[in-house]
């Protein structure tokens, strides 16, 4: 069984072959590119908005690409319970079209960052982290200018409560520090999940963490869990205990 | 046809480090006197419509949907008639 993976290009992604080649090459799932022109994206079960510069981030990161042609489609297939996970620019275009809450501005140290981050995995049990054990620590890279993310007390009451802060920025224990944050995001968010849980969207770069070849794979683990959700999604339980974890084979998990 | 003028400015919540780092260029430059320097945008466009009223709803509706993201940002607009 092998997941359909969309990986949305818009003028100016840059991220686009990577997330394309960790899904099909890595993952061994079935991947397309589609140009962000089309107004359908067919069938398919993950969306991917990859990383990159889309529209030249003229006027605001993704605030151009949010009115693409291909994201009338996103918007519905998200809104349709369909999984979607926004990378970097990815992100900040999700936060543009109202699929996540916040805005990511530009790093408050004004300069871009480009460097291995340890993330804190916050909630583990999100279909893009069930890999992961809560308080696992990550290490995947970031390269942006505008990563910091800002939302009013509000909403980040709300993110808290409801668990859909999923990364934070930490040390290599695990502390959140002001010294692990490389962009000024509130809170040390890295990456958030939008309430009923098929959105997620993170600044760091997975598909940049996934091949052994580059020395870092803990971004195959969200990969997997995304992979891992599906089964579960389609598999019926005696005892419906939402843990028991079935593996099929050849699914390569 | 009418000419709008739109300034976008980030809401006085949000912190600016570009106009914090123009301040310090400003106080480089003498002028220590200066301060709460921030950025914003200057937006101009031509709207070709009959009334004053459509062209000022049109510049209201780009501004909201596009110009400003309203998480962050505040518009205010100025709509002139222009010569034809």
């Amino acid at each position: 069984m092998k997941l359909k993976f969309a990986v949305v290009v818009f003028p100016g992604s840059n991220c686009d072959h990577d997330a394309h080649y960790v899904t099909e090459t890595i993952l061994d799932q079935q991947s397309r590119l589609i140009w962000h022109k089309e107004s359908s994206l067919g069938d398919v079960d993950v969306v991917i908005l990859p990383g990159g510069f889309s529209y030249g981030d003229y006027l605001r990161c993704g605030a151009l690409a949010r009115f693409s042609p291909i994201m009338k489609d996103v918007v519905q297939f998200a809104e349709n319970g369909g999984v979607v996970l926004g990378i970097c620019n990815g992100f900040q275009i999700l936060v543009e079209a109202g699929l996540l809450p916040g805005v990511l501005l530009r790093n408050s140290s004004l300069k871009f960052a480009c460097k291995y981050v340890r993330l804190r995995v916050e909630n583990a049990e999100t279909r893009f982290t069930s890999r992961c054990k809560k308080g696992d620590v990550l290490e995947i890279p970031i390269a942006h200018g505008d990563g910091n993310y800002f939302t009013d007390p509000e909403t980040l009451k709300r993110l808290e409560e409801n668990g859909q802060i999923v990364f934070r920025y930490c040390e290599r224990d695990g502390r959140i520090t002001e010294s692990a944050n490389p962009n000024g995001s509130l809170s040390n968010i890295a990456g958030v999940i939008n309430e009923r849980g098929n959105v997620l969207g993170m600044m760091p770069h997975p598909e940049r963490a996934s091949d052994p070849v580059l020395g870092h794979t803990d971004g195959r683990k969200i990969f997997d869990s995304i992979i891992e959700s599906f089964i579960l999604a389609r598999t019926t339980f005696s005892s419906g205990h939402q843990s028991q974890l079935v593996r099929k084979e050849g699914v390569g998990v | 046809m009418f000419h709008s003028k739109i300034l976008v400015t980030l809401k006085r919540s949000i912190l600016d480090p570009q106009g914090k780092a123009v301040e310090h260029g400003v106080h480089s430059l003498g002028y220590v006197s200066v301060k709460n320097v921030r950025i914003g945008k200057y937006v101009e466009m031509d709207v070709d419509v009959p009334t004053k009223g459509e062209a000022e709803r049109i510049t209201r509706e780009v501004s909201q949907k596009l110009l400003a993201n309203p998480v962050m940002e505040d518009f205010a607009f100025t709509v002139e008639e222009v010569g034809s």
